[in-house]
C-alpha cells in the first residue's frame, strides 16, 4: 500500500532521514518509534508531502506521489492525516468539520455526508458533540472528532503523527481505543507515537528510528522482548523502566 | 441654520451621493482586497509579485494624485468613463490596497496546521482558502476593515476634486451661495460623522455574529 525507497530529506544542512526504506502492506499497522528528533514525524509528513522528500520515491496504492496540484489533492484525499495538535478547523462545528472533505473532495450529495458524519462521530463517541465548536470540546474528544474527519474520506491509508502527546492522560485511552480499533477492522495505518502500550496491542510491526535511520524493524513480540541492536536496547530501557 | 434648511435638496443629493459612492466602492475595495491578498500569498512568484507591485503603487500614492490622473490623463488615451465611475474605480483600487493589508494580516493569523488539516483532506489551495483559511482570517480583522472602511467613507469626499457632487461639494456649492461655512460644514461634518458611527456599529455587529468561540 506504501512503499517508500531511498527517502532523504534535509532542513537547511540537518539530514534528517538518511535513505530510508519502509513498505507497508495492506491492513497492516506501523507503529513508528524513536527519540525526538529521529525523523520520524518527518517520514509520516513525507508520505503526503507535508514534506517534500529530497530524494527517493514514494508510492501509494502503487502511484508515485505526485507534484503540487490537483494531482496531489486527489491523493491526499486517499490519505488520511491525523495531527499532534489535532487542527481541527475553528470556526466549523465538529459536524461541518467532518463533512467538510466529502462535499467539498467527493462531491457526496450534503444530506448524505452529514448522515455519514454523524455514523462516525458515533462511533468515536461523540454524537452528541456534534453541533459543538472546537474550542468547546476536551483535547481527547477533539482528536476524536479529527479521526471522525480522517475517516470521512474513506482512506486508503491512514498516518497518526504522534495522535496522543498533546492530551491529558487521562485523554489518552479514550483516543487509543479508537485507533485499537480501527487497527482490528484492518485498516492500514502508519502510527508514530511514544505509546508503547498501543504499539504491543495493535501493532503487526514496530519500526525504530533513530538519527534519520530506521534502525530496526520486526514485530512487537520480537522487539520489545529482545531488541536487536544496542540503540534500540538503550532506548528501550530509558522509556520502559517506569 | 437657515443656510442648512434652505438647502435640504442639494444636502440631500450629495449624501444620497456619498453612501452610494461608499456603498460601491466598499464592496469593489472588499473584493480587490481579497484578491490582492490571496495574490500575496499564494505560492506562484510571479502572481505574488504581481499582488505587491499592486500593493506598493497604490498604497504610495496620493488618492488625490491617482484620481487626478485617472480622470485627466486616461482621456488622452481615449478612454473615458463617467466622473462618479472614474472616482468609484479608483477608490475602490486605493481602499483595495489597503484592505489587502489587513486581509493578509487577518490570514497570517491563522495557524498553519489549519492549511495542513485542509490539504490533508484533499482540498485544493484554492479550496483551503475559501473554506478554512479566509473565513477565519477575515473573522480575525474585521475590525481594522472597519477601520478602512469609515477611512475610506472620508475619502469619497476627495471626488469632489473630480467633479462628483458629493456631500462636500454639496456643502461647498451651498456655501458659495450663503457665505456660512461654520453652520454648512458642520452640518455635513455631522453626516459624514453619523455614516462613520453607522459603519463601526455595523462593523461590531459582524465581530459579535461571526466571532470564533476560542
Amino acid at each position: 500500500m506504501v512503499s517508500v525507497r531511498g527517502l532523504q530529506k534535509w532542513f537547511g544542512p540537518l539530514h534528517v532521514l538518511k535513505d530510508v526504506d519502509l513498505t507497508v502492506a495492506a491492513g497492516e499497522v506501523v507503529v513508528v518509534i524513536g527519540p525526538s528528533g529521529s525523523g520520524k514525524s518527518t517520514l509520516c509528513r513525507c508520505l503526503n508531502r507535508l514534506e517534500v522528500a529530497g530524494a527517493g520515491t514514494i508510492e501509494i496504492d502503487g502511484e508515485p506521489l505526485p507534484a503540487e496540484g490537483r494531482k496531489l489533492a486527489r491523493l491526499r484525499a486517499d490519505v488520511g492525516m491525523v495531527f499532534q495538535s489535532f487542527n481541527l478547523f475553528g470556526h466549523r462545528t465538529v459536524l461541518d468539520n467532518v463533512t467538510l472533505g466529502p462535499v467539498r473532495v467527493r462531491r457526496v450529495p450534503k444530506a448524505e455526508a452529514r448522515e455519514q458524519a454523524l455514523a462516525l462521530l458515533d462511533r468515536v463517541g461523540i454524537a452528541d458533540k456534534a453541533d459543538h465548536y472546537p474550542a468547546q470540546l476536551s483535547g481527547g474528544q477533539q482528536q476524536r472528532a479529527a479521526i471522525a474527519r480522517a475517516l470521512a474520506m474513506r482512506p486508503k491509508v491512514l498516518l497518526f503523527d504522534e495522535p496522543t502527546s498533546a492530551l491529558d492522560p487521562e485523554m489518552v485511552n479514550e483516543v487509543l481505543d479508537v485507533m485499537v480499533s480501527l487497527a482490528a477492522e484492518g485498516m492500514t495505518m502508519i502510527v508514530v507515537t511514544h505509546e508503547m502500550g498501543f504499539a504491543r496491542r495493535a501493532a503487526d510491526r514496530v519500526v525504530f528510528m533513530d538519527d534519520g535511520r530506521i534502525v530496526e524493524s520486526g514485530t512487537p513480540d520480537e522487539f520489545f522482548a529482545a531488541p536487536r541492536t544496542d540503540r534500540a536496547r538503550d532506548f528501550l530501557s530509558k522509556i520502559l523502566q517506569h | 441654520m437657515d443656510a442648512l434648511t434652505g438647502h435640504l435638496g442639494e444636502f440631500g443629493h450629495g449624501l444620497v451621493t456619498t453612501v452610494h459612492m461608499t456603498v460601491v466602492t466598499t464592496i469593489g475595495a472588499l473584493l480587490l482586497g481579497v484578491i490582492v491578498a490571496t495574490l500575496r500569498i499564494c505560492p506562484v512568484p510571479l502572481l505574488r509579485g504581481v499582488g505587491t507591485v499592486y500593493v506598493e503603487v497604490l498604497q504610495n500614492l496620493p488618492l488625490l494624485a491617482l484620481l487626478v490622473l485617472f480622470v485627466f490623463a486616461l482621456p488622452t488615451i481615449g478612454i473615458t468613463f463617467p466622473l462618479f465611475t472614474s472616482a468609484a474605480i479608483v477608490i475602490s483600487a486605493y481602499e483595495g490596497a489597503y484592505l489587502a493589508e489587513a486581509i493578509r494580516a487577518g490570514i497570517n493569523t491563522v495557524g498553519v496546521g489549519q492549511a495542513e488539516a485542509a490539504r490533508a483532506i484533499g482540498l485544493t489551495f484554492s479550496q483551503s482558502l475559501r473554506y478554512v483559511i479566509l473565513p477565519q482570517g477575515l473573522r480575525a480583522v474585521i475590525q481594522p476593515m472597519g477601520t478602512i472602511c469609515i477611512a475610506l467613507l472620508m475619502n469619497t469626499s476627495l471626488a469632489a476634486a473630480v467633479g462628483v457632487v458629493e456631500l462636500t461639494q454639496a456643502a461647498n456649492n451651498v456655501n458659495l451661495v450663503e457665505a456660512q461655512p461654520i453652520a454648512v460644514f458642520t452640518g455635513a461634518g455631522l453626516a459624514y460623522m453619523l455614516l462613520a458611527l453607522l459603519i463601526s456599529r455595523i462593523t461590531g455587529a459582524l465581530e459579535r455574529r461571526f466571532a470564533i468561540v476560542r
